[in-house]
Parts: structure tokens; sequence; C-alpha cells
């Protein structure tokens, strides 16, 4: 009886991992960039992050126009939204449980780590195949993040410059220069931005500059100061720690006695929105617009002049195709149509686009009426060249929770911001070389 | 004679009727295993096979991304003691269980205490402390995050009443504390109802008589009271000490494990090695010490009761 049990438990155990990893193991992707058709057409699932019904809506209508091209390799497209904070745990659980989508919208913190592990089907034959793609529309940095050599694992659609949304009713009441006319003057920098902070906060007792969805956590958005002194959290291989570089110092105790010295940036434990018109001015992407609902006058300027000049900070997300996936080949092959030179532009109203033809302050305006055609000159056009992209690197998640247990003794009055980066460093290093 | 002969059963009869309640107990057999079959099988598909399969899990170096599984014996569980991380998580559970088991079990016995007296008023409390236990744990996480925040409710009352409130989240007691509290006021309702309800049906004439001996308040409350509700305080300790290793949501909404690993309980601990650092068989591994740790405590709490539990030595 005892070993009747035992088998049945071992089949049981046998046939649920059977189920796994036949779910885990999906079809392969083809070199020649043609699909094969299938027995009959197939339905593709895309994870997005975004839940905007406006934006799944132009993703179905792309879909619609593909299906209508490609009636017998595809039947239908299904977009599922994994919203919020979790996106990547959702995706991974995903992929974890044998549920593994098609394609994926994938954030650049995590998009090496993605590239490097195989996780995505290459989809260079695909999109040279597709029918006036124009691969040389795309910004020369674009697909940095997204290839390996020659081989592109992922198409950035979106490529969203920082800029600074200004509180203007605020930044006038406390008698400070309007940032736009500092702009003008060439004299819009870092300190400028503290002391009109500074200011905000402590004649009216509202908060000075936030760095959007920081908050002494996502420490990588912190970039888009210390790129402006020249730094980085590690060289440009990933295998070096440069936390602890004389730049990233000079920038963290800028950051630092902003916070504890100025009152210029809110403390840790504050929790501020911009949008609710009590903060001065927010670091952050220009699709946050959206959150501006008319309660009081705002400008749009670029990042401040660090010690290194002016430095153009953007964050990237990709779409990629799963090479776990059920139908890599006709994934791929939908994704060059959903991203060719036509379906870029349906997408360029929400997401600033890569492709160069597409970065026009009159294209743009069309899907940002609340922005002026000069705020997105100044701020998009004039921000995606040469750009930085925010930190990232293959093993990024744990890099990143490493780095803030480590930098949250930085988040104290007293905290001596040379030895923290110091020991930053020695956390990281050897996860860098992993 | 003919009542003796009407009542008198032949061999071959009662032979018969062994057969007949035989095959009923056998139909009644069935009838209990199908009235019991859906939870078995509920059983079996979310606790038991995942079970089975988080321990195959916890034998291998699964890497999700790389779509790799392979065998890796006790690999998992000779680097869970190697790993300083672990060490801090389990220090951290400790300092979590500890905190909350005796803030919860002594504030619900004394809220229960309070609400037997039969006070005016004694409803409105009762619902006013049981309206937490009902309520959504992330609403009430988030809720709190907002009290707690440096520039918070909490802080801003404080203020009134002329002190100057730390902040509360990020400093590592004090995040400790809050989350211990946080959790303490979000469960006390429960227990404390089941403390009512033990209280209830202690005779009073056996507090009465002990009065008569002489007995004082305390001497009745030690030698009567506990005793007689000690069977509930044996539930209460058990369903609170396994709950107090099973904290997730608080940490994450309230701390993120944070600050520095201050508050990285196992669960959350787990969390991140599965959920975002993608290795699932070292987070598998973890979630085996989780349960063995709460399987041994859950043992020693019931070993124990002999001592002190009423009717149980």
């Amino acid at each position: 009886m005892a070993r009747r049990s035992l088998r049945i438990w071992g089949l049981a155990l046998a046939a649920a991992l059977t189920t796994s990893s036949l779910a885990a193991c999906g079809g392969g992707s083809s070199a020649s960039g043609q699909p094969e058709k299938p027995d009959s057409p197939v339905t593709l699932r895309m994870t997005t992050w975004t839940s905007d019904e406006t934006q799944i809506k132009t993703f179905e209508s792309i879909a619609d126009g593909y299906i209508k091209e490609h009636p017998d390799l595809v039947k239908d497209v299904k977009f599922e939204t994994v919203s919020g904070d979790d996106y990547m745990v959702g995706l991974t659980t995903q992929i974890a449980g044998g549920n593994v989508p098609d394609l994926a919208w994938i954030l650049e913190s995590n998009g090496p780590e993605f590239v490097k592990s195989g996780a995505l089907t290459n989809l260079t034959p695909y999109l040279e195949k597709a029918k006036g793609y124009d691969l040389d529309d795309l910004l020369p940095n674009a697909l940095d993040l997204w290839r390996d050599g020659d081989a592109i694992y992922a198409y950035p659609f979106s490529n969203s410059p920082f800029g600074v949304f200004v509180n203007t009713d605020l930044i006038k009441a406390a008698g400070q220069p309007n940032p736009a006319d500092l702009v003008a003057k060439g004299q819009w920098t870092w300190d400028k931005a503290r002391d009109i902070s500074a200011a905000v906060a402590k004649t009216s007792g509202n908060n000075g500059l936030v760095i959007r969805d920081f908050d002494y956590t996502n420490w990588e958005n912190l970039a888009e100061v210390w790129d402006s002194w020249g730094a980085a959290p590690w060289s440009d291989d990933g295998t070096t720690c440069t936390m602890d570089s004389p730049q990233m110092v000079e920038a963290m105790t800028w950051i630092h006695d902003a916070i504890f010295k100025d009152g210029a940036i809110p403390g840790p434990g504050t929790d501020v929105d911009f949008f609710g018109g009590k903060t001065a001015m927010t670091v952050t992407q220009v699709s946050r617009a959206s959150g501006l609902d008319g309660s009081f006058h705002w400008d749009l300027v670029p990042l401040p002049s660090g010690p290194e000049g002016h430095v153009n900070v953007i964050g990237q997300a990709g779409i990629g195709v799963l090479a776990q996936g059920a139908h890599p080949d006709i994934a791929a092959n939908f994704l060059a149509y959903f991203t060719d030179a036509a379906s870029a532009k349906k997408l360029a109203g929400f997401f600033p686009p890569p492709r160069q033809s597409l970065i026009k302050a009159s294209t743009l305006k069309k899907s940002n009426p609340l922005l002026s055609e000069k705020q997105l000159q100044e701020v998009v056009v004039d921000g995606v060249k040469d750009a930085v992209t925010k930190p990232s690197h293959p093993n990024f998640a744990q890099i990143k929770e490493t780095t803030r247990i480590a930098l949250d003794d930085l988040w104290k009055p007293d905290a001596d911001v040379k030895s923290v980066l110091g020991n930053v460093c020695d956390q990281i290093a050897p996860l860098l070389k992993d | 004679m003919a009542l003796l002969t009407a009542r008198t059963v032949s061999p071959a009869a009662s032979v018969s009727g062994r057969t007949s309640l035989s095959s009923l107990q056998r139909r009644d057999r069935w009838v209990g295993v199908a009235f019991v079959a859906p939870q078995l099988v509920g059983w079996a598909a979310f606790v038991a096979v995942p079970l089975v399969m988080v321990v195959w899990y916890s034998l291998h170096d699964w890497q999700v991304l790389t779509n790799s599984f392979t065998f890796s014996g006790m690999d998992n569980y000779r680097r869970m003691f190697r790993d300083p991380s672990m060490h801090d998580a389990l220090v951290a559970s400790g300092i979590f269980s500890l905190g909350l088991v005796v803030l919860n079990v002594t504030l619900a016995l004394f809220l229960a205490l309070m609400l037997n007296q039969r006070l005016p008023g004694s409803t409105v409390f009762r619902a006013i402390f049981f309206s937490p236990v009902v309520a959504s744990l992330a609403a009430w996480s988030i809720v709190w995050g907002f009290l707690l925040q440096n520039h918070g409710g909490i802080n801003g009352f404080l203020e009134l009443v002329g002190i100057d409130g730390p902040n509360w989240l990020r400093g590592g007691a004090t995040a400790m504390l809050s989350v211990i509290v946080v959790q303490v006021l979000k469960g006390v309702g429960l227990n404390m109802i089941l403390f009512l309800a033990a209280l209830q049906v202690v005779p009073e004439e056996l507090r009465e008589a002990a009065r008569l001996d002489g007995a004082g308040a305390w001497r009745v409350f030690r030698s009567i009271t506990i005793p007689l509700i000690s069977p509930t305080i044996l539930m209460v300790s058990i369903l609170t000490v396994i709950g107090s290793l099973e904290v997730f949501a608080q940490i994450a909404i309230l701390t993120a494990g944070g600050p520095g690993n201050d508050t990285t309980v196992l669960v959350y601990y787990l969390y991140q090695q599965a959920f975002i650092y993608h290795d699932f068989g070292y987070g598998s591994a973890v979630s085996v010490l989780m349960f063995v740790v709460v399987l041994v405590l859950t043992l020693l709490q019931w070993q124990a009761r002999r001592k002190w539990v009423l009717d149980e030595t």
C-alpha cells in the first residue's frame, strides 16, 4: 500500500513537472526571418506595463492591421496589463509558471538581464526582412541596451527624456527667478534649482525639489542628477564599481546637503506628489504631463546643468519576443510590423520614438496637447540627443537591492558620504562580476 | 413464550443482519469519502503537491530567464547556512514574531477582560476593535504608511502635545516597532473575540467560591480564569505564531524590508530571492526552511501544553 502511494505521488510529481517543462518549451525562432505557416492561425499574447486604455486601443488597432494582412498566421493578439512596481515580478512569475507570453514590455533596468540571459529571440532577421522597416532611421544609441553584437533582442519603442516640471505659482510667490528665464540665459544649474526649491520650502512650507520615483529606494533615479557631475555607478563594461569615484562622492554630497542642510529636497519618509500642487519642481519624464489638471500654473524645462555641463538622460522601454513563448517566429514577425515606420508613428503619440524621422516637435505636439512646441523641442527633441540611459546591468535586480540597503546609511543627517559609498562598492563589487 | 419466540433470532438471520450492517457501514464510508473528497482534492492540489514540488525545486538551480533547471542536491541548503542575509532575516523574523505574539496576546486578553465586565458601551468598543480584522490588509497598510510618514498623522499628533516624533519607518528600531504595532492593531480584534468567548463560559460560581475563600482579584484571575481559558490561550498562541511568520504585505508596503534590511523577515527574504532575483531554487529552499520552522514551533507549543493547559496533563 505504501509503495503504491509512493508511486502515485511520484506520478503526480512527474506529471506536474512534465506539464511545466512542456509549457516552458516553446517553438524555435527562424533564422530566415520568415515565420512558418501554422496549421491554424494562432493567438499571440503580450504583457504590457501600461494600463492606459487609449494606449492599449492603439496597440490593438495596430494588431488588427497585422491580422488583416496575415490572417493565416494570427487570429488575435491579446494585450495583458501587469501594472505597477511589480511588473517584472508578474512577468517572471508567468515565465516560471510555464505561462510564457509571446511578447513582453521590458523596462530598461532589466534590459541587459533579458538580453544576456538568452530569454529573448534575436529580432534582427525579422526587422531586416520587414518591408520598409528602415533600421537606419533608429537613433544611434537607442539600441545599445537591447543588442548583443549584431543581434537585436528588443525594440526600444519608448525613449522618454527626463525634464523638470516647475510650479511657477509657488516659485513666483517665493520671489524666485523663473526657471525658463534661467534656461534662456544659460544659468539653469542644479545649484539654482536647489536654491529656488529651498526658498519655496522655507517661505511657504511647501516641498522643494522632488526626484520622482526615487523615494529613497529607487536610487537609480538619482542618475538624472549625478550624470551632470560625470558620475556613474559602474564602469561602461559593468564590471567595476564607481560609486566611490570622486565625481559620485561630489554629486552625492550635493544631494545629501540639498536634503539635510538646505531643505531643498524633501527628506526620507515623506510622500510627495508634484501634481498635487504643493511642490516647487519635480524631475520626471514628459509622459507624466497627463497628471496635470490645470489647478496651478506650470512649465516644463530641461534638466539643469552640473559641473560637467548639461547631460540628457532618458528612460527606455523595449518590446521583446520571449524565446520560451509558444510562437516566437510569428511573434517576431508581428513585432516587426508593430514597430515599423508606419506603426511607430502611431506609437509616437504616447511614447517618444527612437526614430529620427519622428522626433519632431510638430509631430509630438499632436499627441501632447498640454505641452507647447517649445517645451517639446527643448525637452524631448533636444533631450534624446546623445542621451545617457538610466543605469542598468545584467545583474541589476540583485545590485539594486544590495545598493539600496547600503545606501540607507546615507539618508541620515550625519552620514559620511565617502565612507557610505565605499561600503556600497564593497557590497556590490562581487555582484558586478557575476 | 410468544414474546420470547418473537425475539429469538436464528443464527442464519444473525449472520445476514451482520452482513447487511457491514454493507451499510461500507456505504456510509463511501458517503463519508464523497463528502470530504472536494476538500481532499483541494488540499492535495493546493497544499500537498505544491509542498512536494517546493522541496523538489529546492534541490535544483532554477534560473527562470535562462530556462535552466539543473539538479544541485543540497547546494541551496548549504548556501543558506553560509548566507549572512539569511541570518539577518531569521533574526528579524524572531524579533517580529516575539514582539507580535507578546503584544497581540497580552492586548487581546486585556481587551477581552475589559469587555467581559459588560460595562456600558462594550458592544461599540467590541465592534471598534474587531473592525480592522475585516479591513483589507493592503488598504490598512497603505493608510498606516501615510500616518507613519515623517510629517504624517502620528507625528502631527505628537507635535500637538509637544513631542518631536521620530521618522518611524526610516529608523531600524522604530520601523520594526511600527510594523509590529500595525499588525497587532490589525489582528488583535480576532484574538480578543476568541478570549471573550472563552471568558464568558468561565463559571461565575467558581470565581465566587474563590472570593469566599479569600482570594483577591489577581489570585482569582491567576488560579481560576487563566487555567480555565488556557486551551484558548494555546490556540491563540499557535495561530499568532504561525501568522507572525507569514507576514508579508505589511512589510512590502510599509518598509520594503528596510531601512537596510532591518525588517527583511523570512517571507520577504524568500520573495526577494525568488521573485526579484529570479532565483527560484534558492527561494524554494528558504520556503522549506520556513515550513520547518513553523512546524517545529507549533510542535513545541503542542508539547508544552501538557504543562500548562487544563485537561491536557
